[in-house]
């Protein structure tokens, strides 16, 4: 039983399944059941992995080692959550009447063939294969961010359609220089696209085209990264979107554009001198980080907010892996995973809320503890969670962050502490008025799934506290891996 | 005075101004129709181009690929395209953000930035089309600069389009190609994101009962 | 220099004398072909010609000797670029004075005359067509210069002479500079000539008019000067553009036979020029004047692109 060859089909089996039955009564089951079976099978084959090393799949097409496999077993658990949150929540939206049947069905097909490509690009070896891959997932979402159909969901859409696929050529064309590169020194087989081969030959690159090559990468994937100046789409596409489609944007997508990233900067790292690759990623970083964390202060829609404190942090972990070294990776990889968990957490929240009160104005949003003591207390555990605040994980790694630039590169902390300081304050001062206060909400026709919440924010608490032997050694080798 | 340049380059060159100049059409031309037509155009040339690399090396991959843009850039596209024009019953003039003639002069600066970025690579590359590269790179800046100089939804596309065959000529002329199964990704992908958009120009004009890009810029920073 | 030579340099100015009323007869001749009419004959330019040196010459009351000096200075500056193109040889006696640069500069000479004397005697539509000649004129100069850059960088010479030797009697090369120069030449000189789309040579709205309102007020055998000096200017156009990209067939001494070739190959030439400039006529409308600026902002674009294209494709291998 090859659990690799499980995890890629359950998806794409059921998403094919699913543009047929979608509007059956039992469709969201099946959603639920396709991902839990695919979460199975990651979990498996990450056993697997761990016990035995890094493999091959279909010759050399695929590779999983210890740095992709993790965020294979998180995508799909997050992918599980969100379809758990997603039954009871579409069908409150079907009840208001924002969504029709065969809509419906549109987002559970996508949502399945969405997860098939991004697990297609977080496993595949040859870079040519992961830019098709993050073309397709930007291509399954454009249509789910329009789902609603009204004016400004049509621009979200357009715009993170044209924006994205404007910085997906600029990656294609980083990919054809890359390729060129290496060419040059592994000859005209198939295999210079191949990571595995051209990791061992890093060093005889050219050093002028990668550059080149790299600075294309990291602007093409920044821009689905959402790294400043090119997150326009950003806020939009997850502001006017669907809850769950906003979840698995912020959650997931950002991160496999970031691993794409990573991949290409171990070889740039390897062949350009003087850590060219990791300056550029610390300066967008902080340029990011920055630019978040003031925007993030004059918003008045809590999605739009929440963001951009997704934009913020990515931000911070491009930083964090832009410095480089082991510390700083292993902090990076594990904010990446915290905040999946935390942002996919508080999107649930705050799309209960919106559904709740009708609206996602923040000024209009009261006193939800009174409403549902459990959605208010997701909400403002979710945010104490994201701001830093120990114990939860989040505060490990924005504090190994924080002291390694310190250490490292002291002129990067003042500008790091002002902008999470900033956010900091904006957050928080919105989201307690939003939890507490007098309220007018009305109870829905279906009742929320609240559970995917508190385990998130669980497994966020207790990476704060305590992070198992297995996942720290996991962790370690990843970030030796990244140099 | 050169030395002299073998008649596969010269051809090769000749094809790459055209679509270099295409590129110039496109980016001045004031109606949907001719431009789709051109964009056409600029596919079947792109295949010549291909083709003749492909007569020249001997690589069989490449009449793979030149048969693949024939068949997808020249003909299937386009044809889409029109369809969408048809059922859409659009047929105006094209308007332009900023005027033509400052549109011209910015297209000829972003040719010069272009031709100095890839000096360094074509010198380095040992292909047979190594000077090509440059004009691969003018024409993905050609169509960048005419997808955010238009304000109606088909021209931005068609920008789209045009700035992915810039990144294939690049492609050919740098190395000889990616590999197949790449460019069968690439070519998968150009096609369902059209039929995306094709869906997508359906819900737009439904909802502002017209592809005016300008309606859909309300979403500002509140 | 010697006598043959000589003898063959007036034969080429008694040549262009002649051919230049009959090409525009037979460009007119097409043009109505295509538009399904009836011509006028092939020789009717001539008759014109021959009907107006008769006719007496009506000066308005305010008219200087500029304005009776300037058709003169016109005529004899086409007649001028006429004879220093190199239409039957590249080594006739007058070819080492062609210079690309110095033919615009007879051409610009030609056109402040003219333009001059249009606004001499002050009426409104003298001024009009004064005014739009030199816009048109101020734009389409620097595409000239431009288009001339790049074929004089292929020969590294502006001499006509040695570009049309280089090109004709080398071997066979594309060269899509010279693609893109050939395509910003023609633009120019639709412009320059007063064709559609620039200018309509058959209007009588005098709203319309950029070169016919210019003209307005001469008669007699100044107004046959001046029509005789267009009619060399389009030849002059015509034979620099075909000596720029299409040289084959020039001689290149002064032996009898290549000569003797070289006048039915320029003939034939010049037809094949005036049916695909009748053809661009009817199929395109005359643009609104504001759009001219448009139309030769393309041409020096496409030059500069020519020059461009040279530069990278061409040059470093």
């Amino acid at each position: 039983m090859d659990f690799f060859i499980l995890t890629l089909a359950i998806p794409i089996v059921s998403g094919l399944l699913l543009t047929v039955v979608g509007e059956r009564a039992w469709a969201p089951n099946l959603n639920i059941i396709a991902s839990l079976g695919t979460f199975l099978a990651s979990a498996l084959l990450t056993a697997e992995i761990v016990a035995n090393g890094p493999r091959f799949a279909f010759g050399e097409v695929f590779f999983i080692d210890s740095l992709n496999v993790f965020f294979v077993a998180l995508t799909a658990f997050v992918g599980l959550t969100t379809s758990i949150f997603s039954g009871p929540y579409m069908r409150n939206e079907q009840e208001h009447g924002k969504l029709t049947r065969p809509r419906l069905r549109l987002y559970k097909s996508m949502f399945q063939l969405f997860m098939f490509t991004m697990l297609v690009a977080l496993t595949t070896n040859n870079l040519g294969i992961l830019w098709v891959a993050m073309e397709a997932a930007t291509l399954t979402t454009v249509l789910l961010v329009s789902l609603y159909r009204t004016a400004a969901s049509l621009e979200a859409a357009w715009k993170y359609f044209i924006l994205c696929g404007v910085g997906i050529a600029q990656a294609l064309f980083g990919t054809i220089l890359l390729y060129f590169a290496a060419e040059r020194v592994l000859g005209e087989t198939g295999n210079a696209l191949l990571w595995t081969h051209l990791v061992d030959v890093k060093g005889q690159l050219e050093p002028t085209i990668m550059a080149l090559s790299f600075i294309f990468l990291l602007v093409g994937y920044g821009t689905k990264v959402g790294l400043a100046p090119l997150h326009n789409w950003l806020p939009d596409a997850h502001a006017e979107g669907p809850t769950p489609v906003s979840a698995v944007l912020s959650g997931l997508l950002l991160n496999v554009a970031l691993y794409a990233i990573l991949r290409c900067k171990v070889l740039a790292d390897g062949a350009i001198p003087n850590g060219f690759a990791g300056n550029l990623m610390m300066g967008f970083g902080l340029l990011t980080l920055v630019v978040a964390a003031f925007f993030l202060s004059r918003q008045k829609d809590i999605k739009r907010m929440f963001a951009y404190s997704s934009i913020e942090h990515m931000g911070l972990i491009t930083f964090a892996f832009g410095m480089g070294g082991p510390v700083a990776n292993f902090a990076g990889l594990l904010h990446m995973t915290l905040h999946s968990l935390t942002k996919s957490a508080i999107f649930f929240t705050v799309g209960h809320a919106a559904q709740k009160t009708g609206t996602q104005l923040m000024e209009d949003i009261r006193g939800l503890i009174k409403v549902n003591p459990l959605i208010g207390w997701g909400l403002m555990l979710g945010t104490l969670a994201i701001l830093g605040m120990p114990p939860f994980g989040v505060f490990a790694s924005e504090f190994m962050i924080l002291t390694h630039a310190m250490k490292h590169h002291p002129w990067a902390t003042p500008i790091l502490l002002l902008a999470l300081g900033v956010a900091f304050a904006a957050i928080f001062g919105r989201v307690q008025p939003m939890v507490f206060g007098e309220t007018h909400a009305k109870r829905l026709p279906h009742a929320p799934a609240i559970t995917p919440v508190f385990v998130h924010l669980a497994i966020v608490l207790m990476l704060g506290l305590y992070i198992p032997p297995y996942l720290t050694r996991w962790f370690h080798e990843a970030a030796r891996m990244l140099g | 005075m050169n030395a002299v340049i073998p008649f596969s380059t010269q051809l090769i060159n000749l094809f790459a101004s055209v679509i270099l100049l295409l590129a110039f059409a496109m980016l001045a031309q004031r109606r949907v129709l001719t431009l789709i037509n051109l964009f056409a155009l600029q596919g079947l040339t792109l295949c010549l181009s291909t083709l003749v690399v492909a007569v020249t090396t001997g690589q069989t991959h490449l009449y793979w690929s030149a048969g693949l843009t024939l068949v997808l850039k020249a003909l299937l596209l386009p044809w889409i395209l029109h369809r969408l024009v048809r059922r859409l019953e659009v047929k105006w003039d094209v308007e332009s953000l900023i005027k033509v003639p400052t549109t011209m002069l910015v297209g000829i600066a972003l040719v010069i930035v272009a031709f100095n970025v890839a000096l360094p690579i074509s010198q380095l590359s040992s292909t047979v089309s190594r000077g090509t590269l440059g004009i691969a790179l003018a024409t993905v800046m050609l169509a960048f600069l005419m997808m955010i100089t238009r304000s109606k939804a088909i021209p931005q596309v068609v920008g789209f389009l045009a700035m992915e065959n810039g990144l294939f000529l690049a492609a050919t002329s740098a190395t000889y190609g990616m590999p197949m199964v790449v460019e069968l990704g690439i070519a998968l992908d150009v096609l369902v994101g059209a039929i995306i958009l094709g869906v997508f120009f359906f819900q737009i004009r439904e909802q502002f009962d017209s592809l005016d890009i300008r309606h859909l810029e309300k979403l500002k920073e509140r | 220099m010697s006598i043959s030579g000589l003898l063959w340099q007036l034969f080429a100015i008694v040549l262009a004398l002649a051919l230049a009323p009959i090409l525009t007869g037979w460009v007119n001749q097409c043009r109505a072909w295509m538009q399904n009419r009836s011509a006028p004959p092939l020789l009717q330019p001539y008759y014109m010609l021959h009907k107006l040196f008769l006719k007496d010459v009506v000066l308005a009351h305010g008219a200087s000797s500029l304005f009776r000096f300037a058709p003169f200075v016109v005529f004899g500056c086409m007649l001028l670029a006429c004879a220093i193109i190199p239409t039957l040889s590249t080594d006739l006696p007058l070819a080492p004075t062609a210079d690309t640069i110095a033919l615009v500069g007879v051409f610009g000479l030609a056109r402040i005359f003219i333009s001059l004397a249009a606004m001499d005697v002050g009426t409104s539509f003298g001024s009009l067509g004064g005014r739009r000649e030199m816009l048109v004129g101020f734009l389409a100069e620097p595409a000239l210069l431009m288009v001339i850059f790049t074929t004089a960088m292929i020969s590294q010479s502006t001499s006509v002479a040695t570009i049309v030797e280089t090109l004709a009697h080398r071997e066979f090369v594309i060269y899509p500079s010279l693609a893109f120069a050939g395509i910003a030449f023609t633009f120019v000189s639709f412009a320059e000539n007063a064709r559609v789309p620039i200018d309509n040579p058959a209007t009588h709205l005098e709203l319309t008019m950029i070169h016919e309102a210019m003209i307005l007020e001469y008669s007699g055998r100044h107004l046959a000067l001046i029509e005789w000096a267009a009619s060399l200017k389009l030849y002059a156009y015509s034979c620099l553009g075909l000596a720029l990209f299409f040289p084959w067939g020039i001689a290149q001494g002064d032996s009898f036979l290549g000569l003797l070739l070289a006048i039915p190959v320029l003939v034939v030439k010049l037809a094949i020029g005036g049916v695909l400039l009748a053809f661009i006529e009817t199929i395109n409308a005359k643009v609104r004047i504001f759009r001219a600026p448009e139309f030769l902002g393309t041409a020096f674009l496409l030059a500069v692109l020519g020059l461009l294209v040279r530069l990278l494709l061409e040059t470093r291998i």
